[in-house]
């Protein structure tokens, strides 16, 4: 039994009817068509499917498209705004938070929790509060690296 | 991966809830968080016909504080628990077990209701409020009552909520000024999963152990009150000596498993490990 689905993401109204076992982040990459949100291990653990729910960042295969009836979801397409990159994605550009790319969209997401909760995280909370992210390229260095600095240009704006 | 094809139902109220559970009884199945269930399903470990999604029933989430009791809701989250001022200045031990649960991410979905009422062996609250002595309110369609914890958890990821009850609210006693408590445990690497983990609250009056309550979760197929390790506190001061022969009983009573994360002998070691570290931390508080 189908069920209809209407969520805002990205400030876009979307509306489906879908199987209730449709996961989020499916809902997001094949009817929203924003495929920015990957799958990763899709058992919870990489969070390269992280997104931000009502506020909270979420993990998007850890949730059914019903549970998101009436949400309000940011991805990490909505983080530019008018052509410019926020804060969090110039800093992974400067710093080089990234080799392959997979888990930077899910590790943008779960940075802009951080920043929001903590303005000024030390190197440890940052490494901390990244347990839900894995990275099979960077050894996290300079991702961590990136926070720091998204921290510091986003404290002078 | 995708669960096996449901039909998803959201009551309004605890009562329509009770009711759907009624109608298809063991076909249905409640979902929380879905940060436990929700995994088992995509696995196909869990199959229910019907999802009974809790999330648009009215006040079930929160926390307060009510004779001398916590009173949290089932559909409170970890990181609700976690960063709850409430919590940290009454029951601090309990944050700091929510905020060792998995991940952020996980934190921001998984309940403490889900969290119990799946009672996973490696799960963390367990320990904890064992140790913190909750008792747990169920309602079902004779109405309400309450569970001791140390009548809850039965068996392996088995509870005492009957299949037509609902596990509404966690009550957790505030603990006093003079009550140290802690929860150490032994993380899986990726998962976070508890391999052990050990919570210790200990009241002491004139220098000596007057309460010791002990809970162990992880290493075994459900989470136990270690009343070896509390016996052999109790009456006594906290040193060296007495911490160590104490955390020495910790295995006794735990139905120790052995799994990919190690034998039945590490285990037992680690048990005895994180029983020690949790007494020493109790004591410093």
């Amino acid at each position: 039994m189908k069920t209809k689905v209407t969520m805002t993401i990205n400030g876009v109204s979307y509306s489906h009817e879908v199987e209730p076992r449709m996961l989020l982040v499916h809902f997001i990459r094949e009817l929203a068509g924003l495929t920015g949100t990957h799958v990763g291990c899709d058992t919870s653990q990489c969070g390269a499917c992280t997104i931000n729910l009502n506020g909270l960042a979420v993990k998007s295969c850890t949730l059914l498209a019903v549970q998101a009836d009436g949400a309000q979801i940011t991805t990490i397409e909505g983080l530019a705004k008018d052509g410019k990159l926020h804060p969090i994605q110039e800093a992974f550009w400067e710093k080089h938070g990234l080799q392959c790319g997979f888990c930077t969209p899910g590790m943008i997401m779960s940075a802009a929790q951080i920043l929001q909760r903590n303005p000024n995280p030390s190197e440890a909370e940052i490494r901390h509060e990244l347990e839900g992210n894995l990275c099979r390229c960077t050894g996290y260095h300079n991702i961590v690296k990136a926070i720091q600095y998204a921290a510091e240009t986003m404290a002078k704006r | 991966m995708y669960p096996a094809q449901f039909d998803y139902h959201t009551p309004g109220t605890v009562k329509e809830a009770l009711d759907l559970l009624g109608k298809y009884k063991d076909d249905a199945k409640l979902l929380a968080g879905g940060h436990s269930l929700l995994p088992a399903m995509k696995f196909r470990l869990a199959r229910p016909a019907h999802l009974v999604d809790l999330r648009k029933v009215p006040g079930l989430a929160g926390i307060k504080e009510e004779g001398g009791s916590l009173v949290i809701g089932a559909m409170t989250t970890h990181w609700a628990v976690e960063s709850s001022p409430l919590v940290k200045a009454k029951c601090p031990v309990l944050a700091q077990t929510a905020a060792q649960i998995g991940d952020p991410m996980v934190r921001n979905m998984g309940t403490i209701g889900g969290s119990l009422s799946h009672a996973d062996p490696a799960a963390d609250y367990p320990a904890t409020i064992i140790a913190l002595n909750a008792e747990m309110v169920v309602e079902g369609p004779k109405g309400k009552r309450t569970i001791k914890v140390d009548d809850f958890f039965k068996s392996l990821m088995t509870t005492a909520v009957g299949p037509d009850e609902i596990l509404t609210e966690v009550r957790v006693p505030v603990c006093g000024a003079n009550v140290g408590c802690a929860y150490m445990k032994f993380p899986h690497p990726a998962s976070r999963f508890a391999v052990v983990g050990v919570a210790a609250a200990l009241t002491v009056e004139g220098g000596k152990v007057s309460k010791a309550s002990i809970g162990i979760t992880g290493a075994g197929t459900k989470a136990v009150r270690a009343k070896g390790v509390e016996a052999a506190l109790l009456g006594k001061a906290l040193d060296a000596a007495t911490i160590q022969a104490a955390a020495e009983k910790a295995p006794d009573g735990v139905d120790v498993q052995a799994d990919l994360q190690g034998s039945v002998e590490y285990k037992t070691h680690l048990l005895k490990v994180f029983a020690k570290r949790a007494i020493e931390a109790a004591a410093k508080k």
